[in-house]
């Protein structure tokens, strides 16, 4: 046996009976735990949410212990991408959080613009604003419908993809596909969006504002949920910060970091938006963190579309980026918090090395923190407001 | 306190029944009519799911802005026996290490369980298997067999997550058998009978005269108290702790495929058939008409037979039911047995003074 598992797996006595410990939990030998057992969550389970494997060390219903286990859709893009030309990884990036893939083709692109200095035209911007608010809309709309489901609500789900099909309408016509969809270039998008675009958003911001308090009165208000949601898996801001939380998982423990508003990017600076933040850190406060951004990136849109400029939607196009020797870096707010492209150029037309810093992982990283102690009932809501994304998480 | 029953109204006896005793011996006419209402029951009980498979797969579809099964015949209806067929021809398959002989006994108990009850129930006033004198007793007893499969069907699976289901719907099931029989108690307190027959007959008159409305005011949070109760008895969403698919998978049905899963499937449909027949024939009157003190109104009213009002009401309460489980997210386990212990508990044995009071006073 190597060193490396043996420091993995060691085996514990039952009644008796040698029993192996799953690798990475902290449990201690010496004392007797005849009451615990191991419980494999996953991959294949209805509410960890793709295929996120989780091992709990349980005692009853209680949650003693979490072990995430990663790697179940891992695809090496971050790998892959040191062969593909700049533009083709911009492809990759819908593949890494695909609820926010205009986010992400958004996060490549600033770095290449950062890289090579091109400006962007007015009407561009304002197309990725829009679009960006409108796909976190949509992300947090199907984070919705799944925590009702989730909580046993089923209902909610389908109303939630009601209003999320709206938006996926746009973005079918916008750019040809429903999921990961694929928009934006270097300096612009690769094509204008149709006539059709500002009425159509209209229609959805009219509707999404009424809809909204619709999931009020179905979900937020009811008193069954919360019960389940209100101080459950409480993570302080301390925490929160030490594990490089993000998004509204950290704005949840009532820290107002966004980085549309602390390190502006596009033209967020020239919009008005509230941050909203939680008191306690639950699972309630996460949820409504979430509810509430979904009214400010209505706000967003609204103020977009009143002033949405005409003009070309792209500055120069290259044949090839040849990104000049260096290494750069570029961040934006995902539906689910900070996402940082780190390029390492070499003057070439591919990247040196491409790393993503993506919000979900370090998200997943406060699961113990948060469910330990709780029941196994409540690990599903706690996942589900984490609202972590696990190809986002193994990329 | 007896109710008066009118017989002239209200024979006990059926004409196929009376057909049976005319031309048979006593004793083989007796037993013919047994097997005869057997297998009357037996159908109710094949034909239950099929309704109400269908029933619940629109209503929840419909809830949730969408259309449902459309394919299989008209509007979906043969839906139901698609999803039947389905799942007799799959392979039932037992997990390594599962006890074979509970494993398989478990779906039948369940099963059998749901079947039993309703040999008491009065479908109509010449529609019921047997009368006993304590109905009430019978319901409590045999309801509580159904517990038994699910716990045995957790414990038999050698799975953790059947486990947790199953050691979950035990203490659920048995908590909530309290405050059902608790609430069936109230209302054989007020009518002063227990036999099932007896107690729609003392609800004879108007719709006031029903127990929702007769024992004034306390009567409707009676009905509310026995819809959860039985809610969490049935193991159906927002109570489905047993099978929450969210945190258990399956729960207690996690291992079990083919013709035991529809076992299980048959017994709960047929539960809820069973808790809103008897929701019907405590609370709204079971097989009698409605009746609003409007004479010719009254009177069509009469002439449906009784047999359809019982139905209808209890598809009313079975709807009741299918709208709290598309609506409602689950509470967790203890908050559920914290319900039942902290509230409706005490609120049951407090509806039960209460109706002391009113029979003593002579209110009710």
């Amino acid at each position: 046996m190597t060193e490396q598992q043996a420091g993995l797996a060691g085996d514990i006595m039952e009644n008796g009976v040698a029993m192996t410990v799953p690798p990475g939990f902290s449990i201690d030998r010496r004392e007797g735990h005849t009451d615990e057992y191991f419980l494999n969550m996953g991959p294949q389970h209805p509410s960890t949410h793709g295929v996120l494997r989780l091992m709990l060390r349980m005692d009853g219903e209680n949650v003693l212990e979490v072990v995430p286990h990663l790697g179940y859709i891992h695809r090496g893009l971050e790998k892959i991408g040191e062969n593909q030309t700049y533009l083709q990884n911009i492809h990759l990036t819908d593949r890494l959080d695909y609820l926010s893939s205009h986010i992400n083709n958004l996060a490549l692109c600033l770095a290449i613009e950062k890289a090579m200095g091109i400006g962007v035209p007015e009407r561009a911007e304002y197309i990725r604003v829009m679009v960006c608010e409108l796909q976190r809309i949509q992300s947090h709309l199907l984070w919705w419908g799944v925590l009702g489901m989730d909580l046993g609500a089923i209902t909610s789900f389908l109303y939630g993809f009601k209003e999320r099909e709206l938006i996926t309408d746009i973005f079918e016509e916008m750019c040809g596909a429903r999921l990961t969809m694929n928009f934006f270039r270097p300096g612009g998008s690769f094509a204008d969006v149709p006539d059709t675009f500002i009425p159509r958003v209209r229609a959805v911001v009219e509707r999404m504002k009424s809809a909204i308090d619709e999931y009020d009165t179905l979900l937020t208000n009811n008193v069954i949920m919360h019960l389940r949601t209100k101080g459950i898996g409480v993570l302080a801001a301390e925490t929160a910060l030490a594990h490089g939380c993000s998004g509204p998982v950290l704005r949840g423990s009532g820290v107002a970091f966004d980085v549309r508003r602390s390190d502006p990017y596009s033209i967020y600076d020239r919009f008005s938006f509230d941050i909203p933040v939680g008191t306690v850190g639950d699972c309630f406060d996460r949820y409504k963190v979430r509810m509430e951004e979904m009214r400010q990136s209505l706000r967003i849109i609204e103020e977009a579309a009143a002033s949405f400029p005409g003009g070309p939607y792209r500055s120069k196009k290259y044949a090839t980026y040849n990104l000049p020797a260096g290494s750069y870096y570029s961040q934006v707010e995902t539906a689910r918090g900070l996402l940082g492209v780190y390029i390492e150029a070499d003057g070439g037309p591919k990247p040196y090395r491409i790393k993503y810093r993506s919000p979900s992982f370090a998200n997943l990283s406060a699961l113990n923190d948060l469910a330990a102690g709780h029941k196994l009932a409540d690990l599903v809501p706690i996942i589900a407001t984490l609202d972590v994304l696990i190809p986002d998480i193994d990329r | 306190m007896e109710p008066i029953i009118d017989t002239s109204r209200f024979p006990a006896t059926n004409a196929i029944g009376d057909f049976i005793r005319a031309i048979l011996p006593g004793p083989v006419a007796e037993l013919a009519n047994i097997v005869l209402a057997v297998l009357a029951i037996l159908t109710v009980v094949g034909l239950t799911p099929v309704a109400l498979i269908w029933m619940e797969r629109k209503v929840a579809a419909h809830f949730q802005a969408r259309l449902g099964p459309m394919r299989v015949g008209y509007h979906g209806l043969l839906q139901p026996l698609a999803d039947g067929i389905k799942l007799i021809f799959k392979e039932v398959m037992k997990p390594e290490g599962a006890d074979t002989f509970v494993f398989f006994l478990a779906p039948i108990l369940s099963a059998t369980a749901s079947f039993m009850v309703l040999t008491v129930i009065p479908f109509d006033h010449h529609l019921q298997v047997t009368d006993p004198a304590g109905g009430v007793l019978y319901v409590i007893a045999v309801a509580g067999l159904g517990i038994m499969g699910v716990l045995l069907a957790g414990w038999s699976s050698n799975n953790k997550y059947s486990l947790l289901g199953a050691m979950r719907s035990g203490a659920q099931m048995i908590s909530y058998e309290i405050s059902l029989a608790l609430l069936m108690l109230l209302i054989v307190l007020l009518s002063g009978t227990a036999s099932l027959r007896e107690i729609v007959f003392s609800q004879t008159g108007t719709v006031l005269d029903w127990w929702i409305f007769k024992f004034p005011f306390f009567g409707i949070i009676a009905f509310v108290l026995f819809l959860i109760s039985s809610t969490a008895e049935l193991n159906r969403a927002p109570f489905d702790m047993a099978e929450a698919e969210s945190e258990l998978t399956g729960g207690f049905t996690t291992e079990y495929s083919g013709i035991t899963f529809a076992m299980f499937f048959l017994a709960e449909f047929v539960n809820m058939f069973m808790a809103a027949s008897l929701t019907t024939t405590f609370f709204l009157g079971g097989f009698l008409a409605p009746q609003f003190g409007l004479a010719s109104l009254d009177r069509m009213l009469d002439a449906i037979p009784g047999f359809l009002w019982f139905f209808l009401k209890s598809y009313s309460v079975i709807f009741i039911y299918m709208w709290f489980r598309w609506t409602f997210p689950r509470p967790r386990v203890d908050q559920l047995m914290n319900l039942e212990w902290k509230v409706l508990v005490p609120a049951n044995f407090l509806l039960l003074l209460i109706a002391g009071l009113f029979v003593v006073m002579g209110w009710a």
